[in-house]
């Protein structure tokens, strides 16, 4: 774990907004000059805090009008092997995200498809013939928020 | 509307969003140029959004990350707005979303550690309005995250 300022908070919010503002354009909304700013950025991503980029798209002007978050249970836990689930549903490329939970499921996965037939070709063809895929349950996201997090300021 | 060639910048740049101009032209076999102006056309028609920055919270001391599952009592007017107003409040949840399904509404909630997790859920989960039940998944480890379409 790093030690973090109420400065280092701000320039994360802003790197959440938008990751391409110049290093002097990010200084004057926090009050720093240009070097200062591009010495907090690096040091951010150095020790880790940042971890890379994500270009938003949107899904649905590219054809992709429906995602599903998955709940997979696998059916004989034990004789599976984890490594071999996580690496063959890693590989469906409509598989966005792969999460590995504790409680009702055992994996959590995000899955985009152009429509609920496409999804449901996805689930069937792909998801269901994993190795060790047992019980599934299907939500439909209607609406997705993301939130900035903890970062109002170096103590709460 | 899309052409092969705006299909080829998405996928490259979707894939490493931190290569150079330079870089991600010669792997589009186009000149700068003419990607510079493929990719603000592609921002204008608001088909890219923009590129934001991951944050690891772990990095930053938020070791536990728990998905919340709500079911909201939708007997009370306004079950959903009340409850979406008051989970922005809370700096630790970090994704609100809303479903078609058996589960409404799941949270994204981060915590320093167990303690701090618990006394996020008793004081600022608990007491959000309208909850008719709730259901936990800590997270293990995360496998695959990019989020990439499969363009």
């Amino acid at each position: 774990m790093i030690e973090v300022d109420a400065i280092d908070h701000a320039l994360l919010r802003a790197l959440q907004r938008d990751a391409n503002q110049s290093a002097g354009a990010l200084g004057r909304q926090v009050g720093l000059s240009q070097p200062a700013t591009w010495r907090r950025i690096k040091r951010l991503q150095e020790t880790g805090v940042i971890t890379g980029r994500r270009l938003r798209l949107d899904a649905e002007a590219l054809g992709f009008a429906v995602t599903v978050f998955l709940g997979v249970k696998l059916a004989t836990k034990g004789r599976v092997s984890l490594e071999d689930f996580e690496r063959a549903v890693s590989a469906i490329p409509e598989v966005q995200t792969v999460e590995h939970v504790l409680g009702l499921y055992d994996y959590r996965l995000r899955v985009v498809a152009r429509d609920l037939s496409d999804f449901e070709r996805v689930l069937r063809r792909r998801i269901m013939t994993l190795p060790g895929a047992g019980d599934v349950e299907a939500n439909v996201l209607l609406s997705e928020e993301r939130r900035p997090g903890p970062l109002g300021g170096p103590t709460e | 509307m899309l052409d092969d060639v705006d299909r080829r910048i998405l996928r490259q740049w979707q894939a490493d969003p931190w290569l150079s101009p330079a870089d991600l032209a010669d792997r589009c076999g186009v000149t700068v140029a003419k990607l510079a102006r493929r990719q603000a056309r592609l921002q204008d028609d608001g088909i890219v959004k923009g590129v934001q920055a991951t944050i690891d919270w772990a990095v930053l001391g938020y070791a536990v990350e728990v998905s919340l599952r709500v079911t909201l009592d939708k007997t009370v007017g306004r079950a959903h707005e009340n409850f979406f107003e008051a989970a922005r409040d809370v700096p630790e949840v970090i994704e609100i979303q809303t479903f078609l399904g058996r589960v409404d509404v799941r949270l994204s909630v981060i915590a320093r550690d167990m303690a701090h997790y618990q006394h996020i859920y008793r004081n600022k989960i608990l007491t959000l309005p309208n909850i008719a039940d709730i259901e936990a998944l800590m997270q293990v480890a995360r496998i695959k995250s990019n989020e990439s379409l499969p363009l």
